[in-house]
């Protein structure tokens, strides 16, 4: 058997949804063709205050999150994500270009996931760590 | 300026600190230190002078005159000492904030480059294929290239925080001799590592050594001509552990010697075989190992071959 196809394919329930807090438009882009062949819904959000919002009510199974972000940092969305207790569970891997050891540390205490360097890693490898932080 | 500022003025430790230079070096302290000579000058010239002249007014005034020579000079100092902390910080700032912006569109172009690769929007032709290959090797040089500056800039700011673990040198050294496989391959370059003891692990940074152990089999690849070849040693010497590689490739000209671990320096003759490279990664390596509580070191001669060494502690 295939995959189910068009609205039974929507609306199937172990289909994933993900949350991407990024504000470049091209790695939106770019995230969303690439995860088109596997069964995740990519949701989109351009800056923090919207990335805050769509977490609560969409209730995303894993939220990917850049730090420096447009109206929210990305470090006060995590702090508000682990504060609320319905966005608390969510995984966060974030997702971002700082790599000094200070900014690494506050982001892990804050209750993130995962912590990646964009310039070190592949979109192949990025989507093998969504993977495992849904437990794939 | 309202009370806090003056506050903030008078506040030696916290102004120094702004230039991340040892308090010996900080424009503020050394003007603190300077008025405090001047004002003990201008005592020792006022018991001298009462000692030997009569008129106290002639005391005084050369009393002053003194005191207002050395407050002079001691102003001219320490101004341009603080011009010069402050451009020394602006340029690294500069180098931080430019590799920074510098790095958002290369990870996107990056990322672009692999999912057109993947044909995941449409199957590419063989011939494109390859034009994409040069595209994505082109990203990484730059990626590598932003990524030794953001490192020259935490070096030169004293950023460069160390993250201690136990590991074993060796493991180290096969990996990334694993991971040099292709390129020694593709240059024709023989790669061969020998440990004659069993080592004990060391406790210190392992993706700074990482680092620099990288840098150094990258340059032995790179610099060493066709059916080379490159002898790895790693051995136990009292309280450290010592690295050795030697290559026998082009060799580094004697003038060129005592330049070598200076940033951006790039020998002539290697000019001749290879174009790339930042002459970065030495000076790195340098900046390290030295952080590490290691020593580094060469011996070369020209067209015969390098031999780099380092050592580092083992606790």
């Amino acid at each position: 058997m295939g995959r189910p196809s068009g609205l039974l394919y929507q609306l199937n329930k172990n289909m994933k949804k993900i949350l991407f807090i990024e504000d470049e438009t091209a790695l939106q882009k770019t995230f969303s063709d690439f995860l088109k062949g596997e069964d995740y819904e990519m949701i989109p959000a351009l800056d923090g205050e919207t990335g805050l919002k769509l977490a609560k009510s969409k209730k995303p199974d894993l939220i990917l999150l850049d730090l420096i972000l447009p109206k929210l940092h990305g470090f006060e969305v995590l702090k508000k994500l682990k504060e609320n207790k319905e966005t608390k569970d969510i995984p966060v891997i974030v997702l971002t270009n700082l790599e000094g050891m200070t900014d690494i540390d506050r982001a892990i205490e804050l209750g993130a996931t995962t912590y990646l360097v964009k310039a070190n890693y592949t979109l192949e490898e990025v989507v093998d760590k969504i993977k495992k932080a849904l437990g794939q | 300026m309202n009370l806090k500022k003056i506050g903030e003025q008078l506040n030696i430790i916290e102004q120094c600190k702004k230039y991340k230079i040892p308090l010996w070096e900080c424009p503020q302290f050394l003007f603190l230190l300077m008025g405090i000579l001047i004002i003990v000058t201008a005592i020792t010239a006022y018991l001298i002078g009462i000692h030997y002249l009569v008129d106290p007014l002639l005391v005084a005034f050369i009393v002053l005159l003194i005191t207002a020579f050395l407050l002079i000079i001691a102003f001219s100092i320490t101004r341009s000492f603080e011009r010069l902390a402050e451009a020394n910080r602006l340029k690294s700032e500069f180098i931080s904030i430019v590799s920074h912006q510098l790095r958002t569109p290369l990870s996107n172009l990056n990322w672009v480059t692999e999912l057109l690769m993947s044909g995941k929007l449409g199957n590419i032709e063989v011939n494109q294929l390859e034009y994409f290959k040069i595209l994505k090797e082109n990203t990484a040089r730059m990626q590598s290239l932003v990524s030794d500056l953001l490192t020259v800039s935490r070096i030169e700011t004293a950023r460069l925080p160390l993250r201690k673990t136990v590991f074993s040198i060796e493991d180290l050294v096969r990996d990334l001799i694993s991971k040099f496989e292709p390129f020694a391959k593709g240059s024709k370059v023989k790669i061969n590592f020998e440990v004659k003891e069993s080592l004990p692990r060391i406790f210190n940074d392992s993706n700074q050594l990482r680092q620099v152990i990288d840098n150094l089999l990258d340059n032995a690849i790179r610099y060493t001509r066709d059916n080379g070849e490159i002898e790895i040693k790693i051995s136990k010497k009292a309280k450290n552990i010592y690295f050795e590689i030697k290559d026998n490739g082009v060799g580094i000209p004697k003038k060129d010697q005592k330049y070598i671990f200076q940033k951006f320096f790039r020998s002539e003759n290697v000019l001749k075989y290879q174009t790339q490279g930042s002459g970065l990664g030495l000076y790195i390596s340098k900046a390290i190992i030295e952080r590490l509580g290691g020593k580094i070191g060469f011996k070369s001669q020209e067209g015969i071959g390098s031999t780099f060494w380092f050592t580092i502690p083992i606790e």
